[in-house]
């Protein structure tokens, strides 16, 4: 139970720090600790299948694709003193505002419904499995066709027509 | 162990999101903004594990598989086009791609 | 014979729709035989039903053609209806118009609108005798409209002139306030009744109102604006001068024989109401008295010849409300006959006239046509002296003193009728004359230009005829005592009854009528043809009043004072036009919003997502606060 709080905490704060950082590789590995903080939470809610599949995926994936694209990008100083000139403290107000309001609601909403604990269960990977590809079957062949639209989408939309100049070259052009 | 409230979780869940909303809202960064989808996703990803954990069954986690595999598409595809905004448009800001308005 | 009664209105008609049709393709020989010729065999056919009534038993002959239309029980028809008075306004119709008609064929022969002439001639006279022969007020009324469109449209017929196009116009709403009493007037006559047909009317309206009662003396008084509208009496005058821009045998049919007397035969026509309603029928008197004394002096001071004519109308029919003011109808009837007989004849040389002296209008500016144009000049005498009342030759002598004698004996007659009367006896011989000296005397300061043909002449000779004849078919008690018209006229009008014992005082009112007429002749051979510097002398030593005078009493200042400077002052200040505003109003909200909503759509993504966030907790609020 401590550690499900640890956990919290960690995630917390860590997804705080993400989301204030002007730098975008340091917001990055910030998510990553929240991902990883997120991952012990799933263990300690007897998922370990899932802690694995979200460090895998969703951390190691996901994350890792952003970096690569950022890589791509060359972006120099100059972004983060973008990023630095748009992210006054000012424009944290309104949506603080609604946010806050937002999440009171949903906290009234979650306290008033009940204090049932959960019980001490671990679900096994092979209990997951089986259900997947009995019950939810469909599911899965429609993800399949969506990780290969994604696939195909990605590869589209990435090509550049034109060829590509280097950014010293561009410049001098008229 | 102890057993941990399922309200817990959720509250966990919500705060998570709205950190993630707030950043949506907030950042001009196309990348950025793409991040903050990321957090949102995950906090919802854990609304439902706990709410498996707590029926005690696999569905929440199966519900939790199907989100992930559309995050990676979703993230894929939307890298793919951050590229193109960045080829075209030559920055990053969100409301440069603003050709929709009015 | 009498079965032929509906070919009366409807061949004018036909003259009408034919040269609508096809008169801009007809030979300029061809049109006045189509225009003139339908209304000859409307005079002609009505002859032949004037003898089969007459040697019959004169008993009213209703001819039904068809039901007009019919709404919830309200159906007027149009049938015509003839007894003695609607065949004596459709002789005079039909015969002076014919006259006239063939007058035109060679006073418009070298105008451009021919043919639009005749058809505008023929369609009023087709409404006019619509007007008269209609068995309801329905039918009678539209007879009414169908003559103030005519004459609005003849008035304007040289429309590239613009003083014409606003003499016509204001002939037409001058008389559309007098169409507006006669509608309301209508209106309350068959809410009473419930039903518009003349007869039914005049025979349950004793039953229904009581002698004196409100709702039958404000139809009178409504019945009576109508009239005053058409009839250019007081207050409503004013048109009538101004209308003499039109062609003179427009001057001539319309505004001196026929459409101004349409007021007449309303009044005649629907005597019961006014006999149930004694105020109305006073106020007819009292308007008929001040009028004629109003126009006389106004036609003193003018100087174009149909201008005085015009007023010298006006005055006439003066006489004629007098007469019917005091209840003597058939008086009123026959005046209007002898009148339209003796002014469509002024009219009609005075437009030979103007027209063989190139358009001359000012009096003063001709002279010693006397020689030059003998015909002419005898035929104008002959009606002068009809206005004039000259004693014992004339038909005007006849009719006029008959009224003057019933506004004295009459039983509603009184003491002012009668000075009224005999001062207007008076001026209208003097400035008859005036106009007559001053024209065909003296010396010739217009060369007169070409003379008068054929067609132009007859009709002169004949209506001259016609005005001193015509006067001999009523003489008085004390000169033969011959009775033919009113005893005509018996069956349908009521004769008028004298207060006791007055009989014998009837030779006095003609003798001193005698005089004054003879008497002003004189005046005005004195003033304007043996020493015209006492004209000149008189006219400095009251020259306000001559000016007051000379623009009618001022009633044009006035309305315009009073009616057209607000209403244009109105349109000027309304010229963003306020109700449009409203509309507009509409328009700019709904642009408002539009670009407040537009502007919200910026294409900057931060602002959509925040829209979704706003829109999620509205939701959930509700949610929350209803579950």
């Amino acid at each position: 139970m401590i550690t499900f709080y640890i956990a919290a905490t960690v995630a917390v704060l860590a997804t705080i720090m993400v989301i204030t950082r002007y730098n975008m590789i340091h917001a990055l590995l910030y998510l990553v600790v929240s991902f990883l903080a997120i991952a012990i939470v799933f263990y300690v809610l007897g998922a370990p299948f899932m802690a694995a599949l979200e460090v895998i995926v969703y951390a190691g994936a996901i994350v890792v694709l952003i970096i690569f694209v950022i890589m791509m990008l060359n972006l120099k100083q100059e972004a983060v003193d973008q990023e630095r000139e748009w992210l006054t403290p000012n424009t944290y107000v309104g949506p603080a505002l609604l946010s806050i309001i937002l999440l009171a609601e949903l906290v009234y909403m979650i306290s008033t419904s009940g204090n049932t604990p959960i019980q001490d269960n671990v679900i096994e990977a092979n209990k997951v499995g089986y259900s997947l590809y009995t019950t939810y079957v469909i599911g899965v062949e429609l993800c399949g066709i969506l990780l290969m639209s994604g696939i195909v989408g990605a590869y589209h939309l990435g090509r550049q027509k034109k060829k590509v100049v280097h950014r010293f070259l561009e410049l001098k052009e008229e | 162990m102890n057993t941990i409230p399922v309200e817990a979780g959720l509250i966990l869940a919500g705060i998570l999101f709205m950190l993630g909303l707030i950043s949506v809202l907030v950042r001009r960064n196309i990348i950025f903004m793409l991040i903050s989808v990321e957090i949102m996703l995950n906090a919802a990803g854990l609304a439902f594990i706990t709410a498996g954990a707590k029926w005690m069954q696999a569905d929440g986690q199966i519900m939790f598989i199907f989100i992930l595999t559309m995050a990676a598409a979703e993230v894929s595809v939307g890298l793919a086009l951050i590229l193109q905004i960045y080829h075209q448009l030559k920055t990053l800001d969100g409301d440069a791609a603003n050709k929709m308005k009015g | 014979m009498k079965e032929l009664l509906w070919l009366v209105p409807a061949l004018p008609f036909l003259g009408a729709l034919t040269l609508i049709i096809a008169g801009g393709n007809l030979k300029r020989g061809a049109v006045p035989f189509v225009g003139a010729g339908s209304v000859g065999l409307s005079a002609l056919v009505s002859l032949l039903i004037g003898i089969d009534f007459l040697s019959g038993s004169q008993a009213p002959f209703e001819q039904h053609l068809w039901t007009w239309f019919d709404v919830d029980g309200f159906a007027p028809q149009v049938a015509l209806y003839l007894d003695s008075l609607s065949l004596v306004f459709i002789f005079v119709i039909t015969f002076v118009g014919f006259l006239i008609h063939v007058y035109s064929a060679e006073f418009m022969h070298d105008d451009e609108g021919y043919a639009r002439f005749f058809t505008f001639l023929n369609l009023f006279v087709g409404s006019m005798l619509m007007l008269v022969l209609a068995n309801n007020l329905v039918l009678l009324y539209l007879g009414w409209e169908g003559v103030g469109l005519c004459s609005y449209l003849l008035i304007g017929f040289w429309y590239q002139e613009e003083k014409n196009g606003y003499a016509a116009r204001k002939a037409f709403i001058i008389t559309r306030v007098g169409d507006t009493a006669m509608a309301i007037g209508l209106f309350m006559l068959f809410r009473t009744f419930a039903t518009l047909n003349i007869q039914d009317i005049l025979s349950q309206a004793p039953g229904v109102w009581q002698v004196g009662s409100e709702a039958a003396v404000a139809v009178g008084l409504l019945l009576l604006g109508g009239a005053v509208g058409k009839s250019a009496q007081l207050p409503l005058q004013s048109w009538l001068p101004d209308a003499m821009a039109g062609p003179s045998p427009v001057s001539a049919l319309i505004h001196a024989a026929t459409m101004v007397t349409a007021g007449v035969y309303l009044i005649s026509r629907m005597f019961t109401i006014f006999e149930l309603a004694p105020v109305a029928q006073m106020w007819v008197g009292i308007i008929g008295a001040l009028t004629l004394l109003i126009s006389g002096f106004s036609a003193l001071t003018q100087y174009d010849l149909k201008r005085i004519l015009a007023y010298s109308t006006i005055s006439q029919i003066g006489y004629m409300f007098l007469a019917l003011g005091v209840g003597a109808f058939s008086s009123a009837i026959f005046h209007f006959m002898i009148h339209a007989f003796f002014k469509a004849l002024l009219f009609l040389g005075a437009g030979a006239v103007i027209l063989l002296l190139h358009h001359e209008h000012d009096i003063f500016r001709m002279g010693g046509l006397r020689k030059k144009l003998p015909v002419i000049y005898w035929t104008f005498l002959i009606g002068a002296g009809s206005l004039a009342a000259l004693p014992f030759v004339t038909g005007g002598f006849y009719s006029k003193d008959q009224i003057l004698w019933f506004a004295y004996a009459g039983e509603k007659g009184n003491m002012w009728f009668l000075v009224a009367a005999m001062a207007g006896a008076f001026i209208t011989a003097l400035y008859t004359f005036r106009m007559v000296f001053v024209t065909f005397f003296g010396t010739e300061k217009t060369h007169v230009a070409h003379h008068a043909g054929k067609a132009m002449t007859i009709p002169l000779v004949v209506l001259a005829i016609l005005s001193t004849v015509g006067g001999f078919i009523e003489l008085p008690h004390t000169m033969g005592h011959i009775q033919l018209f009113s005893d005509y006229l018996k069956p349908v009008l009521p004769a008028i009854s004298l207060k006791d014992g007055i009989e014998s005082s009837e030779w006095i009112i003609q003798l001193i009528a005698g005089g004054l007429s003879l008497s002003g002749v004189y005046i005005a051979y004195y003033l304007y043809v043996q020493s015209p510097k006492t004209v000149d002398r008189i006219k400095i030593s009251i020259s306000a009043l001559h000016g007051y005078w000379f623009s009618g009493w001022g009633f044009d200042d006035l309305y315009n004072f009073l009616f057209v400077k607000p209403f244009l002052w109105l349109s000027r200040a309304n010229k963003a036009d306020v109700v449009d505003k409203a509309y507009d109003g509409v328009v700019v909200s709904t642009d408002y919003f539009h670009r407040g909503f537009a502007w919200t759509q910026s294409g900057i993504m931060r602002w959509y997502m925040m829209g979704i966030v706003i829109g999620t907790i509205l939701v959930v609020t509700l949610s929350l606060i209803y579950y």
